[in-house]
């Protein structure tokens, strides 16, 4: 059965993953918004850089983010001149490299929803005397929603998946930065094959029901 | 066309005496194993392809039938283990060197020389490799329990998958301190290459025997026996030497 610390781990991953994605919609809307709009010729490197963490081995984002977050690191000479240490075997440095790590899977959908609209739902409401702001909450983003929801379970989701960064930065400390998948690897690694069994049995249930939920109440496809 | 037949050359020439031998080394002796696999293959003309890593993921690899022919363990317990269950050949098994544990510091005159920077130093981080899954884990563990400074410092310890990711850890800067193996810092001097190193006495930790063994899959092979004799060569044993372990 699953003992304290694979509760710890359980519910260490639920608030990681939700912080991740809560972030990620607050900051992965405008820059999807731009990147559906914008004529500009920076489009594509912006677009190959969000697009980036779903080529790259995790090895690759673990080992730079050891190094730039580090002391020696611009952002680690930040956060330790800001007051606030470093980022690499904490929480908060966690949230940090989930943040890039999904940033694709939620900047993506919105922007290709975004993308499907077009420009004449929005030049209708600015005939009707909308300032761009009022159009983008009353009419873009409503009409965007299915790639809201999938933005957020896929972000969701990505992130409780995640292993092999947090394997490099997090320093497997518990309730701190022990998160399920790392749980599963220890377990296997001592093996421990039967409480591996759980975490990793219930890992793929989760992931098949919420990936199943997403894609039967959120067809793709046929737009009415 | 000259080069192609160059190759041709080549291949026939080593197919007659040499072979190519399987083996997986403990990730401490990364080092050495390069020197030591370069010098097998130019007195036996045996080339050793190395794969590195714990030797827990080692064993339960060998165990669903991994294609390794010879194991450089870190440890004896698991040469122990791959016997019990039929998986190693214990003829064949060399104790090949003992580890030694190291407090090691990126940072200049940070560790000294007793270790008194474990029970005053205001470090945040103490790497240690996990001592369920390696060796050097386990010793580095004991020694903090033998010094009574475990329960201080247990909050401020950062697990890593081996010593290699520890190593990792240290000199990235991101943990101020932690244990090692001697031979991932040693120098060309016999020294500490960069940082600074308490090299801890015998006394604080179990001994850490390293085996080396031949697998079921090399019984019938030349080459995989005679690496692991090859370990117990001077030649061999000069490197090992150099990079900080004990011999017997």
């Amino acid at each position: 059965m699953l003992n304290p610390s694979d509760f710890g781990a359980i519910w260490l991953t639920l608030k990681l993953a939700g912080l991740t994605t809560l972030i990620l919609l607050v900051v992965g809307t405008p820059l999807a918004w731009w990147l559906a709009r914008t004529r500009s010729r920076l489009k594509g490197p912006i677009g190959a850089v969000v697009a980036l963490p779903i080529v790259l081995p995790p090895t690759v984002l673990g080992f730079y983010l050891l190094i730039i977050m580090g002391p020696n690191g611009p952002v680690g000479q930040f956060t330790q001149w800001a007051g606030m240490g470093l980022l690499p075997f904490t929480f908060g440095g966690l949230v940090v490299a989930s943040v890039f790590y999904s940033l694709p899977f939620v900047v993506q959908p919105i922007q290709n929803a975004f993308e499907a609209l077009g420009d004449r739902p929005l030049e209708a409401a600015a005939t009707l005397g909308a300032r761009p702001i009022d159009a983008f909450f009353s009419v873009a983003v409503p009409l965007a929603k299915p790639g809201f929801l999938t933005a957020t379970v896929l972000g969701f989701a990505h992130t409780v998946g995640e292993f092999g960064v947090v394997l490099m930065i997090g320093g497997n400390i518990p309730d701190k930065t022990r998160v399920v998948s790392v749980q599963i690897y220890d377990h296997v690694e001592a093996l421990e094959y039967a409480q591996a069994h759980w975490l990793a049995g219930g890992m793929v249930i989760f992931s098949f029901l919420v990936l199943a939920a997403l894609y039967t109440l959120n067809p793709t496809g046929k737009k009415k | 066309m000259k080069f192609a037949s160059l190759i041709v050359a080549l291949s026939f020439s080593s197919l007659a005496l040499a072979d190519d031998v399987q083996v997986a080394v403990g990730a401490n002796f990364n080092a050495p194993m390069k020197i030591i696999a370069a010098d097998f293959e130019k007195d036996t003309g045996h080339k050793a392809v190395v794969s590195l890593g714990t030797v827990g993921k080692f064993f339960a690899q060998i165990k669903s039938g991994a294609p390794f022919e010879v194991l450089i363990s870190s440890d004896k317990e698991t040469p122990d283990r791959l016997v019990a269950e039929g998986l190693a050949i214990e003829s064949t098994r060399r104790t090949y060197a003992y580890g030694r544990l190291v407090l090691w510091s990126a940072k200049p005159n940070y560790v000294d020389a007793k270790g008194e920077v474990l029970k005053k130093g205001a470090f945040k981080h103490l790497a240690l490799a996990n001592p369920k899954l390696a060796v050097y884990g386990a010793a580095g563990q004991e020694a903090l329990k033998h010094m009574g400074v475990l329960d201080a410092v247990q909050s401020r310890i950062v697990l890593a998958e081996n010593i290699t990711q520890a190593h990792q850890f240290i000199s990235t800067g991101n943990a101020e301190l932690g244990f090692v193996a001697l031979s991932q810092i040693v120098g060309k001097d016999g020294g500490i290459a960069s940082g600074s190193a308490w090299v801890l006495p015998a006394d604080l930790y179990p001994q850490i025997k390293q085996d080396a063994i031949v697998l079921n899959l090399g019984r019938d092979k030349p080459a995989a026996k005679a690496l692991v004799d090859y370990l117990k060569t001077p030649k061999a044993r000069a490197v090992i030497k150099a990079y900080g372990y004990e011999l017997d």
